[in-house]
């Protein structure tokens, strides 16, 4: 290969920069790195499992914005046969009370801007 | 290292069994469940009051009541309030849901020169019509604004709004307004139980849908002293509205359009 040592050592160079984001977290311990929420200030549970909710509270919440503001069907019964208001600021965010410990630090670490908070309130925002 | 047919099958095999076994155990993981615990939660949510219901919701109001209050304009602040309505401060921006207008210029078809000064310059409180043919459904583009089929109410969806303003025009009315800039803070007091919009969003009064749902009157109509706005279901012989409209002759803003508002005056 013409110059093949210059351009194999290129390559190596190309990808030691490309990866270093790895790198640099793995020398710093941070490989493992998942953030930490806030508890719920109230209640065990939530209206669906845990692990529903980290990975799909998007889509329940675009669920209940359909089914409130097109349907008018505002209220929802558990499982466990208690009855919840579809509401983000109501009832979400009525136990989930800090939203920058809550909401805001998984979606920083993910890199999402959602945008329901350009008209939904933070109930705990406004009374400061 | 090649691969034959036979090794390949097999190692498809494998890895989709593989896939299919795991995904559902995740899903299957439920969280323990104490219902105590819950109940605690939701009881600050909860309200046990049934919602109000109607085949077809309609507004009476009482120009009379309303002239003698006067000045009283407690219907707007108690709708605005409500309703995160912002306040720009000055009439080009203006956004609102409810406000008072001169006779003349709310029925502008029943103005004559030698109509009497107390209705010619009289108040008229004007609102969203909620018409039985609204001009503003036909003319938006996304569906953003629908007649509700169960009720009556024209209804408002700001998730879906793309702020084109074909309904500003379309409404014979008035009634909408369009956010030109960001309202969040040209709001005096938030409610958080109620959003706010954003810049480029239409916005109009909506019969209260959410507060018929929770089993109250619209903000408007419990606001009033002066008892001039009644609000009930079209539909019942039985309800007030229709015993006010029964009782007196009452007029409508503009019928020539065929629009079928179904907010009726008593002047």
């Amino acid at each position: 290969m013409h110059n093949g040592g210059k351009i194999i050592l290129g390559l190596v160079i190309f990808l030691i920069l490309i990866t270093f984001p790895v790198w640099y977290n793995v020398a710093n311990d941070r490989a493992g790195y998942v953030p930490e929420l806030e508890k719920a200030a109230r209640g065990d549970n939530c209206v669906r499992d845990s692990s529903y909710m980290t990975g799909f509270h998007m889509d329940l919440l675009n669920e209940w914005r359909d089914q409130v503001v097109r349907q008018n069907d505002r209220w929802e019964v558990g499982n466990d046969g208690v009855r919840y208001e579809r509401s983000l600021s109501n009832t979400c965010l009525n136990c989930h009370e800090n939203k920058d410990k809550f909401c805001d630090k998984c979606h920083d670490y993910m890199g999402v801007v959602p945008y329901c908070w350009d008209c939904h309130i933070v109930p705990k925002e406004i009374q400061q | 290292m090649s691969v034959d047919r036979r090794k390949f099958l097999k190692l498809a095999g494998v890895t989709a069994l593989g896939l299919a076994g795991g995904a559902p155990a995740k899903v299957l993981a439920q969280d323990s469940v104490t219902p105590d615990t819950l109940k605690e939660v939701t009881e600050a949510t909860a309200t046990p009051k049934a919602p109000l219901v109607a085949r077809r919701w309609a507004m009476v109001i009482d120009l009379r009541k309303c002239r003698e209050a006067g000045d009283c304009n407690d219907c707007q602040k108690a709708c605005h309030l409500a309703h995160n309505v912002p306040d720009f401060g000055n009439p080009k921006d203006e956004i609102k849901w409810i406000w008072k207008e001169s006779f003349e210029h709310a029925f502008h078809e029943q103005e004559h020169e030698f109509l009497e000064d107390k209705t010619k310059h009289g108040p008229a409180v004007v609102l969203c019509n909620h018409c039985d043919n609204p001009p503003c459904v036909r003319v938006c583009p996304t569906q953003a604004t629908w007649k509700r089929e169960e009720d009556g109410i024209v209804m408002m969806d700001w998730h879906r709004c793309i702020g084109c303003r074909y309904c500003v025009l379309a409404c014979p009315y008035g009634s909408r307004s369009f956010n030109w800039r960001n309202p969040r803070e040209f709001i005096k007091e938030l409610q958080p139980d109620f959003p706010t919009r954003t810049r480029g969003v239409v916005e109009k009064c909506t019969f209260c849908d959410e507060r018929l749902a929770r089993g109250q009157m619209p903000a408007c109509v419990e606001a009033c002293k002066a008892g001039a706005l009644t609000f009930g279901d079209l539909e019942d012989p039985n309800s007030e509205v229709r015993k006010l409209l029964h009782e007196h002759f009452t007029i409508r803003r503009k019928p020539g359009l065929g629009t079928q508002p179904e907010v009726y005056y008593i002047v």
